[in-house]
């Protein structure tokens, strides 16, 4: 199918691209990578009367170094995210979910900003912002907000941005004293998350001291589980822990069933990931220490 | 290709609407606009409806008919192109976002009589049988081949998974693509 016909503008700054939005509102919207909105219009499930282009907004595509947090623009290709070395070095769970996203194909053109503005509940950057404890930096007319992931996602594919606003950067705060991991399992590489599990742990020889686990494809928007994070605390990262963990996982998440995968699959494999995840976080964890 | 602009869009400028924000002077809205491109090094001026995607454009205004549509949103990669030197879906473009970009499609490749190395991969392997995925995959492949001249059969698995394949069971285009890599690697017919 074609797009429904819209008008096009190209703004070239942050501010321009405001007051477009400012002026149409619900009319209005956003084209970043393209490669969530424009299967929208070519399904003509999205039909706005006016498409306004970040793509020559070249003020919102950068990777900055301010020593404790890593800045993100909104509209950084996710492919130069995954090729940065900076991110590598400061950022390695980022780093290593971005590479699940799609295929390169997409990622040539995908956005940072994009990713998390479309909220997919199966996607990956949502929940490392969520695990990470990243801001989302939103910008109107009228002002600037900082939000936090709990704040910004809202559900399924609504976040907390108001139509004449933008979410201009994503603080990342630099994680280089965790282990971390991020796994996920899905049909084919490059396919959405059946479900995918972000992992950060600190460690004191074989016991843990901290963990946080993060979820995606099991709800509406993605989640940590505060239980299941408590329960590795303190205590090795063996099979009875972890086999504690993966129940908690069971019995607390939520998700649907589809096509892909009934709930009670999703929940059995969320379960496991987590395990996984915790274990090849805290062997990274011991490598870095060895190092 | 060189067409008169129509109608020169319509410019009706979004002040018009509301003038509080006058001091920013905004970019035109437009429903047609001229765009320059090169397409396989060659430059073409035309003017376009903005509601064109890419792979429509060069399908129909300039009658590169190699790169073929079969989803159009972005899932089988019949449509990979390269826009600046980049393996992209031309299906989730606008023709009026390439404006000023150089884009390589299958038929920048090779010719009947003379054939890319990639090409004669394929063919020697029987990487197609309909052939309707084969340009999304070559375009794929050769960007990934230029990033990547010394691929594991794990990373040729991986890029292969972004383009589908109806036909040939895909063993046929993993093995393509491992002797392509060779052969570009030892500089033969490239
Ligand atoms: C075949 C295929 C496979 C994919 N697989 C995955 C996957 O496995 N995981 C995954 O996470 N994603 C996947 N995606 C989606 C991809 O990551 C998209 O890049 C992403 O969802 C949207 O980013 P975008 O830059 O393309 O944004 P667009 O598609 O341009 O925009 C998406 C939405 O966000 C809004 N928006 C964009 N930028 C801003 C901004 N700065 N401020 C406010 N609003 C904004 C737009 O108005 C639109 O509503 C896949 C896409 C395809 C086609
Ligand atoms: S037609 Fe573009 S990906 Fe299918
Ligand atoms: S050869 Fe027929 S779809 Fe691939």
């Amino acid at each position: 199918m074609k797009p429904a016909p819209f008008q096009y503008t190209a703004p070239e700054t942050v501010e321009e691209s405001l007051v477009l939005l400012h002026t149409f509102r619900e009319e209005g919207k956003p084209l970043a990578g393209g490669q969530s909105l424009v299967p929208l219009l070519n399904m003509r499930l999205a039909r706005p009367s006016v498409l306004i282009d970040l793509n020559r907004v070249r003020e919102l595509s950068y990777i900055h170094d301010e020593d404790a947090t890593v800045s993100i623009g909104a509209m950084t290709r996710q492919r130069a995210v995954e090729l940065s070395s900076l991110v590598r070095e400061k950022l390695p769970l980022l780093a290593e979910a971005v590479r699940y996203i799609g295929h390169p194909q997409i990622r040539n053109r995908g956005t940072v900003g994009g990713s998390l503005a479309h909220a997919d509940p199966a996607a990956e950057l949502p929940v490392v912002t969520l695990v990470l404890g990243a801001q989302l930096v939103v910008r109107g007319l009228e002002g600037t907000r900082v939000l936090r992931p709990e704040e910004f996602f809202v559900s399924f594919l609504q976040t907390a941005l108001a139509p004449e606003e933008l979410l201009v950067e994503v603080r990342f705060p630099v994680h280089r004293t965790y282990g971390t991991a991020f796994l996920e399992v899905a049909r084919r590489h490059g396919d959405y998350a059946l479900v995918g599990v972000a992992a950060m742990v600190q460690m004191d020889g074989e016991r843990c001291t901290e963990a946080r686990l993060g979820f995606t494809g099991v709800g509406p928007v993605p989640v940590r589980l505060p239980e299941a994070e408590e329960a590795a605390t303190g205590r090795p990262l063996d099979d009875s822990t972890l086999g504690e963990i993966a129940r908690i996982v069971a019995a607390r998440l939520d998700p649907h069933s589809d096509i892909h995968a009934s709930a009670t699959y999703r929940k059995e494999v969320a379960g496991i990931l987590a395990g996984r995840a915790l274990r090849l976080a805290a062997e990274r964890f011991k490598q870095r220490e060895g190092a | 290709m060189k067409r008169r602009a129509q109608t020169n869009a319509s410019r009706r400028t979004p002040q018009a609407r509301r003038s509080k924000q006058a001091k920013v002077s905004l970019p035109p809205l437009w429903t047609r606009k001229e765009i320059r491109l090169r397409v396989n090094g060659v430059e073409y001026t035309s003017t376009v409806d903005v509601r064109m995607t890419l792979v429509d454009f060069l399908r129909h205004e300039l009658g590169l008919t190699g790169t073929h549509v079969g989803c159009e949103h972005g899932v089988c990669g019949a449509c990979t192109i390269l826009l600046d030197g980049q393996a992209v879906r031309s299906c989730l473009l606008f023709a009026v976002q390439a404006d000023g970009a150089e884009i390589t499609t299958v038929e920048g490749l090779g010719t009947p009589e003379r054939l890319h190395p990639l090409q004669e991969a394929f063919r020697d392997h029987h990487a197609l049988q309909c052939g309707f995925c084969t340009p999304g995959f070559l375009m794929s492949t050769l960007a990934f081949l230029r990033e990547n001249p010394e691929p594991s059969d794990e990373q040729i698995r991986e890029v292969l998974a972004g383009n589908l394949c109806r036909c040939t069971g895909y063993q046929g285009i993993i093995d393509a693509v491992r002797d392509a890599a060779q052969r570009l690697r030892s500089g033969y017919g490239a």
